[in-house]
């Protein structure tokens, strides 16, 4: 029968060989000879695209990479979906935007802004996210 | 109760219950919001609701454990806490961060990041807050007679919660990155250390309610809280499958995460066959009832519902949609709420002197809240699976899918209110408890000095 130190060594040895494996794997996917996110892409406007969606709490209704509300549509690929005009005249619209009566905040954002989070969205529809890409987006799954 | 510093854990116990109510409210903007009834947009859009409904639930969950840790440690270290006034700063500064985080969310001060809204600036009071809980319950369980398995481990979870935090707090250029050490916190905080947590107070719990043998239930719990770990760490995968990452974690987290419920299967046949095997019938029949509810919901709840979808075959259709939400409600419910109602329902006779426990009002709470959540999970499970059908199959617009689950959404509405009569109830008898009594400190003491002597 077990003994109780028994069950410590294994609860010990368990914890530590899992978070080592744990930390070996992060360190091996995130080396830049695995990258799938084109991170050498990423640009200033880029950057200050992920800013204004932070600081905007966008992911609290939309979904991006697939998290997020589950409110406001995934907006992976939505460049490719809805075009960059429309997405563009949505975040500096005056007035809520209400497809379906589900209204957005009217961000009224300005056109420096605006083009930064279109570019951010578009270095977000470039990633390969391991097939997950061409389910979310039914444009993307058509175009195959 | 058998320690004055003890009754902290009461006004504790009393933020909880103000933060549960207060969540329970903007749970019910949203879900008014998704069936058209928005009015309060202006005021409290829907990402506002949400940031502090689902911040609400962390922080009442993390009064909940330190209240609780404010209980059980005095008891088992058996010494006085260090310092019953820190402790009350503690509480204070705890209370005045999580309101002015909630206060800012309201006027687009956050930081956007699901689970971790938190401004960066109250970040390091919150560092601070917990610094000092952890300073003053690690003082109290060293400075001890004795450091029981049961302190350790419910301290080792607390301790680990805190440093895990700190992932959550560096800044990434890349969204990809990004997300994938917010899972470092959030992941491995509920699916890992927060266990640890649970499985503390559970095992306090079981000796006190089963009469088993110390040694026996510690035995166990190390097994219960190894098996997390060994599944929980590498089944952080299943969050790394779809967001920009290696192949590799749909392979490790596949085949990790699905063992994710053997731990809680574990902790579930563990509670039950302790409390089948217990030879003293306790009293406090409600404090029974929400431990051994805590044990087998979240089974169900984290467990086989999270099995459900953590497959990367199946996660291919359910990432980002409403049966992450399904899931997310039962799990959170029997692992982390249930076992915080617990402790409150074991611990507030013994704080106050009045044993109020097994009474009418006591079981209602119980089952009403219960069966309320599990009508919502099934209204939420059903809106999910319609939604990956009609959207990830049929390649259905958003909108126009959500315009077809809208009818569950009612029916989850109907199960909510249920569940808050539920809630109302608990709480009603939690303020029926009355304060903290100096005369339950003499009562413990006199019924020990007769069963010594």
């Amino acid at each position: 029968m077990l003994s109780k130190s028994q069950a410590r060594a294994f609860f010990l040895g368990g914890t530590v060989v899992t978070f080592l494996i744990f930390i070996g794997l992060t360190i091996y996917s995130l080396a830049p000879g695995n990258d799938q996110s084109n991170h050498d892409q990423i640009t200033d406007q880029v950057v200050q695209g992920k800013h204004i969606w932070e600081t905007n709490n966008c992911m609290g209704c939309h979904t991006i990479l697939g998290e997020g509300g589950y409110y406001a549509p995934e907006l992976t690929k939505v460049v490719e979906r809805r075009g960059a005009p429309l997405i563009k005249a949505i975040l500096q619209s005056p007035v809520p935007w209400a497809p379906n009566g589900r209204k957005m905040v009217a961000y009224e954002m300005t056109d420096e802004e605006a083009d930064a989070m279109i570019a951010y969205l578009e270095w977000i529809g470039q990633i390969d996210l391991n097939g997950f890409d061409r389910i979310v987006s039914p444009l993307a799954k058509d175009k195959k | 109760m058998k320690y004055k510093s003890q009754q902290v854990a009461y006004w504790f116990f009393g933020l909880c219950m103000l933060l549960f109510a207060l969540q329970i409210v903007y749970g019910f903007i949203m879900g008014f919001a998704r069936i058209g009834m928005d009015n309060l947009h202006e005021w409290i859009p829907f990402n506002t609701a949400r940031a502090v409904h689902t911040n609400l639930l962390v922080v009442w969950l993390l009064t909940g454990f330190m209240g609780a840790a404010y209980y059980i440690v005095p008891e088992e270290a058996q010494r006085e806490l260090v310092s019953t006034k820190l402790a009350y700063v503690q509480l204070i500064s705890l209370a005045v961060v999580g309101v002015a985080a909630i206060t800012g969310y309201h006027f687009n001060i956050w930081e956007g990041r699901k689970f971790l809204e938190i401004p960066r600036e109250l970040d390091y009071l919150v560092v601070a807050n917990v610094l000092l809980f952890l300073g003053l319950i690690l003082t109290t369980l060293f400075k001890g007679k004795r450091q029981t398995t049961t302190s350790l481990v419910l301290v080792m979870g607390l301790v680990f919660a805190a440093l895990l935090y700190l992932p959550g707090m560096i800044w990434f250029d890349s969204q990809v990155t990004d997300s994938f050490f917010r899972w470092w916190v959030v992941h491995l905080w509920v699916e890992g250390v927060w266990e640890l947590i649970m499985g503390g107070i559970l095992a306090f719990l079981l000796i006190k309610l089963t009469g088993i043998d110390r040694e026996v239930i510690e035995k166990w719990l190390y097994v219960i809280v190894g098996l997390t770990f060994l599944s929980g760490v590498l089944g952080t995968g299943h969050h790394y499958y779809y967001i920009g990452v290696n192949k590799i974690w749909l392979v490790v987290g596949g085949v990790f995460s699905a063992l994710e419920p053997l731990a809680f299967l574990a902790m579930a046949l563990f509670a039950v066959y302790m409390y089948r095997k217990g030879e003293k019938s306790h009293p406090n029949k409600i404090a029974l009832f929400w431990t051994i509810g805590a044990s087998i919901v979240s089974f169900v709840g984290a467990g086989l519902l999270g099995f459900a979808h953590t497959l990367p075959q199946t996660n291919l259709y359910t990432h980002g949609t409403l049966v992450t939400a399904m899931h997310g409600h039962y799990a959170f419910w029997g692992a982390y709420a249930m076992i915080v109602l617990a402790i409150i329902s074991y611990a507030m006779p013994n704080i106050t002197g009045r044993k109020r426990y097994n009474n009418t009002n006591g079981h209602l709470a119980f089952w009403l809240s219960n069966i309320g959540m599990l009508g919502m999970v099934v209204a939420l499970g059903v809106a999910g699976v319609v939604q990956v059908y009609l959207e990830r199959r049929l390649g259905m617009d958003f909108m126009a899918a959500q315009e077809e689950v809208k009818i569950h959404f009612v029916v989850m509405l109907i199960n909510a209110t249920l569940f808050t009569v539920g809630i109302g109830i608990y709480i009603y008898e939690f303020i029926k408890y009355g304060k903290p009594s100096d005369e339950a400190l003499e009562k413990t003491r006199e019924e020990t000095v007769m069963v010594t002597g």
